[in-house]
């Protein structure tokens, strides 16, 4: 079974987030992961939830790989998307203090 | 009214520059601010939902991209003024990250606006006659032109007052504001094409007829993306008072006959190619017959003539001699400045000035890319020395269009203190590259560092003068934003089993004698491509009859075999 976190932008930024314990968070490291099929329809139970509050748009599930505290989108195309451009390592989540740690 | 309105105005101290907007211009675009600003509150209050908002704003440039909001500001057939451009750099620093990116429609794009600020950022450009209306969704785009309209010494006519024609025309028309799908129209006012005009849903040829009336060779169904067709002709000669007629007739068939049921074929150049060029001309002429276009033609003549009056006009120096020593003396003297020359500056139809084009390719750079200093500077330099006017080119650079010779100097050191005096013009290292999957939420793959390895690869100025005139262009993704159908190389980046590949075509043109680019052969790793690139550029060095031999004229001559040869053979 494949590990997934929830994942959408903010309404009012735009700015990529992901669903962690205590609400949406700009850092994939701090997401809350669903390794199981009930996880997975909790996730997006809220995400139907904050899309409905104006909170989010577009939420869906993104797969990663985890291990040692660490989290990593499997497709590169949400690697990048958790990082930032990569022509650009100044922008983006990338550019914050230990943000990819 | 006589045809003799429909000239813009040439002469040496009469060329028109920016179009100035009149009370009803300024009203209609404050307007639709306050109507976007009421929207985004709404949709923040959860009084729309996102599916009714999305067209709303995308009607208002604004797209939701890979990272954030993006938002493109029309940049009407890339004509701007000093002050618009200095308002750009302002936004970019107060709103965004610090710089644009300047797109192939002669655009440009902020990559990091917070959907809040927007109608901020609106406020901020109708301020200065600037808006992002039609700059998306399935509606007329941006109309697009020849960077050297109104200046280049080849031109027939100047296109410019008839883009703004079609412009206004075609803003918010309430019968071509939902089309099956986006539709761009280019125009150029030269035989040698510099808009691409047959890779457009409708391209425009001025002309002039056995009589020396102005007039236009009308083509259609032209078109990237992922089904690459060059625009047909439609009618070889349309007397120019008929234009918006014509083109009205043009969009209503496309309207009425244009598939909604896959949007992939929605696009008028499929229509084109399933109903052949000769059923399609012929429902657009019985449209046009039906149409009442008398009074139609009387409105375009006085449309036109108002619309000309608009338009600043620009106040050359008269009698400057056609050559000044000190520019002379300067390129003689300098070899650096005299490289630069060579390759970026172009010939004025007006003695004693010249056409600065400004290379946004840096050696490494994102192409198209410029931070707010940069345009700061651009805007100075185009009022200190180039008549206030800037212009925004669809191969992803800037130009100044009016610099005087003697001043060319002094701009190329203030161009270069901002490393914006790349010599690289036409060069194998000014690529077209599009945001790809570094910015796009529809790519499939990343273009922009690919441009820029192939770029560092032929760092070298000597090796890339060497290799001459040669166009590559990179999209991240089948909808071909970067033009790679039409790039000399062109490179598609699309993702196979997981991971990043490049598709490679060869001989592909966007100029008179357009054509599309054919496909090599199988694709190539990320890590793989510049090397592929150089493998291409060396088998045409090694096969070419002397530097008098274009790579075009060279692939016309041989084809793929050697390429393929060079490239496959070893794997």
């Amino acid at each position: 079974m494949v590990s997934r976190v929830l994942t959408a932008n903010h309404l009012a930024s735009g700015d990529v987030v992901y669903l962690a314990a205590d609400g949406w968070t700009p850092l994939l490291r701090d997401a809350l992961i669903a390794s199981d099929a009930a996880a997975e329809a909790c996730l997006l139970g809220r995400a139907a939830r904050d899309e409905e509050a104006d909170i989010v748009v577009d939420p869906y599930l993104v797969e990663v790989e985890h291990s040692a505290g660490r989290i990593e989108a499997v497709h590169y195309r949400e690697r990048f998307r958790a990082r930032g451009p990569s022509v650009r390592p100044d922008l983006g989540k990338q550019a914050l203090a230990g943000a990819l740690a | 009214m006589s045809a003799t309105v429909l000239e813009a105005p040439v002469g040496a101290s009469v060329t028109p520059a920016t179009y100035c907007y009149d009370a009803f211009d300024k009203q209609f675009v404050a307007e639709r601010t306050a109507q976007f600003r009421d929207q985004v509150e709404r949709r923040l209050a959860g009084l729309l939902t996102e599916e009714q908002f999305k067209p709303l704003r995308l009607m208002n440039g604004v797209y939701l991209q890979l990272h954030a909001y993006m938002l493109r500001v029309a940049i009407p057939y890339g004509t701007l003024s000093a002050v618009q451009l200095r308002r750009l750099a302002d936004i970019a620093e107060r709103f965004d990250k610090g710089y644009g990116h300047f797109t192939t429609r002669q655009n440009l794009q902020f990559n990091w606006p917070r959907l809040v600020e927007i109608p901020d950022i609106l406020e901020q450009l109708a301020e200065v006659e600037m808006h992002a209306i039609q700059t998306s969704g399935n509606c007329i785009r941006n109309v697009t032109t020849d960077q050297w309209a109104g200046v280049a010494a080849d031109e027939i006519m100047d296109p410019r007052p008839w883009c703004e024609l079609l412009r206004q025309w075609s803003s918010l028309h309430p019968e071509f504001s939902f089309l099956p799908r986006k539709f761009k129209i280019a125009v150029t006012g030269s035989p040698v094409d510099r808009a691409a005009v047959a890779t457009h849903d409708i391209g425009l040829r001025m002309k002039r007829d056995g009589e020396g009336r102005p007039g236009f060779e009308v083509l259609a169904g032209g078109g990237l993306g992922r089904t690459p067709i060059l625009a047909r002709t439609v009618r070889a000669f349309l007397p120019a008072d008929e234009l918006l007629a014509y083109v009205g007739a043009i969009l209503r068939v496309y309207n009425r006959f244009g598939r909604r049921d896959n949007k992939f074929k929605a696009r008028i150049k499929i229509l084109v190619h399933e109903q052949g060029i000769e059923a399609f001309r012929a429902a657009v002429e019985a449209e046009y017959a039906a149409g009442e276009h008398a009074a139609e033609a009387a409105l375009t003549r006085a449309e036109l003539a108002r619309i000309q009056a608009h338009f600043q006009p620009i106040g050359y120096e008269d009698d400057l001699p056609e050559r000044d020593p000190g520019f002379d003396r300067a390129v003689f003297e300098d070899e650096v400045f005299a490289g630069w020359v060579r390759g970026n500056l172009v010939r004025h139809k007006v003695p004693g000035y010249a056409i600065v084009n400004i290379s946004l390719k840096p050696v490494g750079g994102i192409p198209g890319d410029a931070t707010a200093a940069q345009m700061r500077t651009v805007a100075d330099l185009a009022e200190r020395h180039g008549l206030g006017e800037i212009r925004v080119t669809h191969e992803q650079n800037l130009v100044l269009p009016h610099v005087r010779l003697r001043d060319v100097h002094a701009v190329w050191e203030a161009l270069g203190e901002a490393g914006l005096a790349t010599p690289n013009l036409g060069l194998i290292s000014d690529i077209i590259a599009c945001p790809g999957m570094d910015y796009c939420a529809l790519a499939t793959a990343r273009s922009i560092p690919v441009a820029q390895a192939v770029a560092r690869r032929f760092a070298d100025l000597d090796r890339q003068r060497q290799i001459g005139d040669l166009k590559i262009k990179i999209s991240g993704c089948i909808n071909a934003c970067g033009h790679h159908h039409v790039g000399h190389i062109g490179i598609l980046g699309l993702e196979k089993k997981g991971v990043e590949s490049y598709q490679i075509t060869l001989g592909g043109d966007a100029g008179a004698d357009a054509a599309i680019g054919k496909i090599l052969g199988p694709g190539f790793a990320y890590d793989e491509i510049t090397d592929a690139v150089e493998t291409i550029v060396d088998t045409y060095l090694q096969g070419r009859n002397g530097p008098g031999e274009t790579f075009l004229a060279f692939h016309a001559r041989v084809g793929a075999a050697p390429f393929k040869e060079a490239l496959y053979a070893a794997r």
